[in-house]
């Protein structure tokens, strides 16, 4: 039970994160790529600060034998950096660029039960759902994702 | 436009990386949102289901818990239709799952951890975004 209560407050630091940042706006993401026009440079700090702590805190915690509450670190274990680590990323941030939103940032804003984020949110995981499907029929078994 | 908040992004990037560490610290786990979701809608087991579902629902209660501290209300301005955002939604899912992760995962956890791969993967889904953006703004003109 503990473990439940602690995972549900880590998303709920992480959430108030993605919204204090302003990730959880698409018109703020989309000025932080807008360079040549309406920027909004804010996400880089959203983005600096995260990486910053993560890299600082991983330091210590995987010096560790062990997670807390789990038995092993699930750390990725692909390492090829294939077409289709490429093709990928090009589509989401292709996909990240027309709306604003990525999964991260439109996660903690289904709570506010916007209908733009419900229909990006019902076609993202359509999106996830078809890719699975195409990734499973060509028999792949990748690997855990990495995030 | 949308307002320069030096000080709340910062802050809001310090707490994700707070929950990045916490997850990994308790849990052994990438504090992702896309491997996260996937684990969700395809469950490998019921304890690995439970984490991941009250993880979830952290995230979805994060705009009651900030309106009920700060009094101000949850900004979403979408400046784009409705057709983009299921277009987008769609090119996201299947781009983030064919990509191994997204801006938490690899632009957060994984540059964290100094993997190639995610370092790889961040440079070009930042790089594609920027490109997307200019076209639609400023090539083709207006809002999509």
């Amino acid at each position: 039970m503990m473990r439940y209560i602690l995972t549900y407050l880590i998303g709920l630091i992480f959430g108030v994160g993605i919204i204090l940042g302003g990730m959880a706006n698409p018109a703020k993401v989309l000025n932080f790529f807008d360079i040549a026009g309406t920027w909004d440079p804010s996400l880089a700090f959203v983005m600096g600060g995260a990486l910053g702590v993560t890299a600082l805190g991983y330091r210590f915690v995987l010096k560790r034998p062990a997670p807390a509450m789990a038995d092993v670190f699930h750390l990725p274990t692909l390492r090829s950096i294939d077409a289709r680590l490429i093709g990928g990323s090009i589509a989401f941030g292709v996909g990240w660029g027309l709306a604003g939103f990525c999964p991260g940032g439109a996660l903690p804003a289904v709570g506010t039960l916007h209908p733009a984020v419900l229909t990006f949110t019902v076609a993202m995981i359509a999106g996830i759902v078809v890719a699975k499907a195409l990734q499973n029929r060509n028999g792949n078994t990748s690997a855990e994702a990495n995030a | 436009m949308t307002e320069f908040t030096p000080i709340a992004s910062l802050v809001g990037g310090i707490l994700i990386g707070i929950a990045s560490i916490l997850l990994m610290g308790f849990m052994g786990r990438i504090m992702g949102a896309t491997g996260i979701l996937a684990g969700f809608v395809w469950p490998t087991s019921r304890e690995d289901w439970a984490w991941r579902a009250t993880l979830l629902a952290g995230m979805v209660t994060a705009p009651a818990l900030y309106v009920l501290v700060s009094g101000t209300p949850v900004e979403v301005q979408v400046p784009v239709s409705t057709a983009a955002m299921i277009a987008s939604g769609l090119i996201v899912g299947v781009g983030v799952t064919f990509g191994g992760g997204c801006t938490s995962g690899h632009g957060v956890c994984g540059m964290a951890r100094v993997s190639p791969r995610s370092i790889v993967a961040t440079l070009v889904f930042m790089a594609a975004a920027f490109v997307t953006v200019y076209v639609t703004r400023h090539v083709i003109g207006g809002a999509v």
